[in-house]
């Protein structure tokens, strides 16, 4: 489903952000990136859906090549969900509007049509009664849960995640990964970029563990919270586990 | 001192045979707020185009905008109503100055489109600043949805930065009215011009120039009272200054 090979990208000959990374996910697969701040996990997953521009290497996105200039950009990136860190809802927009305006704008979908298929995931997510409001009258846990079914409304065919519970405080943190626990659980085609070991352990199939722009471990989950492995790796996990 | 205060003067005929004094006035109050709305039409089209263009990603876009605020913001508005007025006519071929030296109500157009883009460049600067201060994720929100560059400005990005810089353009909509004053050098009678010709007729300088004070802050108290309501109608809910 995603194809990623030998991307490098950088700002300028001595400050390399991302370099040769290769990895891919395939339908149906849950893959967990981690690794510490600065490491390029984000900046990876964002070049996935070409916000961010890479200097080499290929992306492809169910056999689209991203980085290919005929490539029709708007179109790919409506057939790939995507969840931010600061979930980016629309403030002057109300919560229904938010899940409708790309439906009706980008895939052309009837008003009739788009705000039914809102409610219904709105619903799914728990926040039916909210349709109404705005984001700025949503907890950050609400606000995050409306931005995965505005992501959900255009039926992805992959939903990537760019650390969707590092904002949130910590009692609005499971409602967010519930909601994700179970779209992968259905099958959904997901890369997720967090620092949720529990949640990996759960759901995922594979976890890739980055540092300084490569990346240094791609192992099945049980191979990677099992078996010896890198020593930044491990480095890693022993702190983010210690607590 | 000694002035022979009068202040019937406004009731009494004026010596164009157009009426009263007060008519004479108010004529100019007409053509004052006939010259702003033109003014403030063209400054608001023409500086939102350029205000976006100084956010585009393209180097082109970023340059022509820097190059047109830069032209005019750096000129008094004085000098730029002569050139448009008196050079402009001489510059151009032989046979399209005469035309344009002969329109009827030259003065009108002049000071409409003059003060319009002097105004437009700081309607730019705005803009572009309001645009600015929203977090990227937005615009990376709307890109990732499908959204084309156009429909992200159009539907996220400018409906906010529109909000928020609601305050200070209501002080370049008082601006661009004030400013048709100093149409009276090129020969608009609007209500400085008209007060200044009170003056000259029936030499009661104090009475024609209170008046024309107390117009000028009654329209733009006006004005203020209605971007207030504009502002708390547009005002989101939850959101810094919403209700």
């Amino acid at each position: 489903m995603i194809e990623i090979s030998h991307v490098n990208k950088w700002y300028s000959p001595t400050f390399q952000v991302l370099t040769d990374c290769t990895t891919n996910v395939t339908k149906g697969e849950v893959v967990v990136v981690c690794g510490p701040s600065g490491s390029g996990k984000s900046t990876l997953i964002k070049c996935v859906n070409a916000l961010e521009p890479f200097q080499s290497g290929d992306i492809l996105v169910d056999g689209t090549k991203v980085n290919d200039p005929k490539t029709n950009l708007p179109k790919l990136r409506s057939r790939v969900g995507m969840v931010f860190q600061h979930f980016e809802l629309f403030p002057h927009l109300k919560i229904i509007d938010n899940l409708c305006l790309a439906q009706e704008k980008v895939l052309g979908r009837g008003h009739d049509k788009a705000q039914a298929k809102g409610m219904q995931l709105l619903e799914r997510v728990g926040l039916k009664e909210q349709a109404q409001k705005f984001p700025a009258q949503l907890s950050g846990g609400q606000q995050q849960r409306v931005a995965i079914a505005r992501a959900l409304a255009m039926d992805p065919i992959v939903m990537l995640f760019d650390e969707p519970t590092s904002a949130l405080d910590p009692e609005m943190v499971s409602e967010v990964l519930d909601v994700m626990v179970d779209l992968a659980r259905e099958g959904m085609t997901m890369m997720v970029v967090t620092h949720e070991m529990g949640f990996a352990r759960k759901v995922a199939n594979r976890v890739i563990f980055m540092d300084r722009g490569e990346i240094v471990e791609d192992a099945a989950k049980d191979d990677f919270f099992g078996k010896p492995r890198s020593d930044r790796a491990q480095k890693f996990l022993s702190k983010i586990l210690s607590h | 001192m000694n002035y022979n205060w009068n202040w019937g003067i406004f009731f009494q005929p004026n010596p164009m045979g157009t009426g009263t004094y007060l008519d004479m006035l108010l004529s100019g109050l007409a053509l004052t707020l006939k010259t702003a709305a033109l003014a403030w039409v063209i400054a608001l089209i023409t500086g939102s185009l350029v205000g976006v263009m100084r956010t585009l990603p393209s180097k082109g876009a970023n340059w022509f905008g820097f190059a047109y605020v830069e032209f005019f913001r750096n000129m008094p508005l004085l000098v730029q109503l002569f050139l448009w007025f008196f050079v402009l006519p001489e510059l151009l071929p032989k046979g399209a100055g005469t035309w344009l030296k002969q329109l009827p109500n030259a003065p009108f157009w002049t000071a409409a489109i003059g003060v319009g883009f002097f105004m437009s460049a700081r309607v730019a600067v705005q803009l572009q600043a309001g645009i600015s201060s929203l977090p990227r994720g937005q615009k990376m929100a709307a890109t990732a949805l499908g959204l084309t560059t156009a429909q992200g400005y159009r539907y996220v990005l400018l409906p906010m930065a529109f909000r928020i810089i609601l305050p200070p353009l209501t002080s370049e909509f008082l601006n661009t009215i004030k400013n048709t004053a100093v149409a009276i050098t090129i020969g608009l009678l609007e209500l400085t011009g008209q007060a200044r010709s009170m003056q000259e007729f029936s030499f009661q300088v104090f009475e024609a120039f209170t008046a024309a004070t107390i117009l000028y802050l009654l329209v733009n108290a006006v004005v203020v009272t209605a971007m207030r309501f504009l502002e708390r109608w547009v005002a989101i809910p939850g959101y810094i200054t919403g209700k």
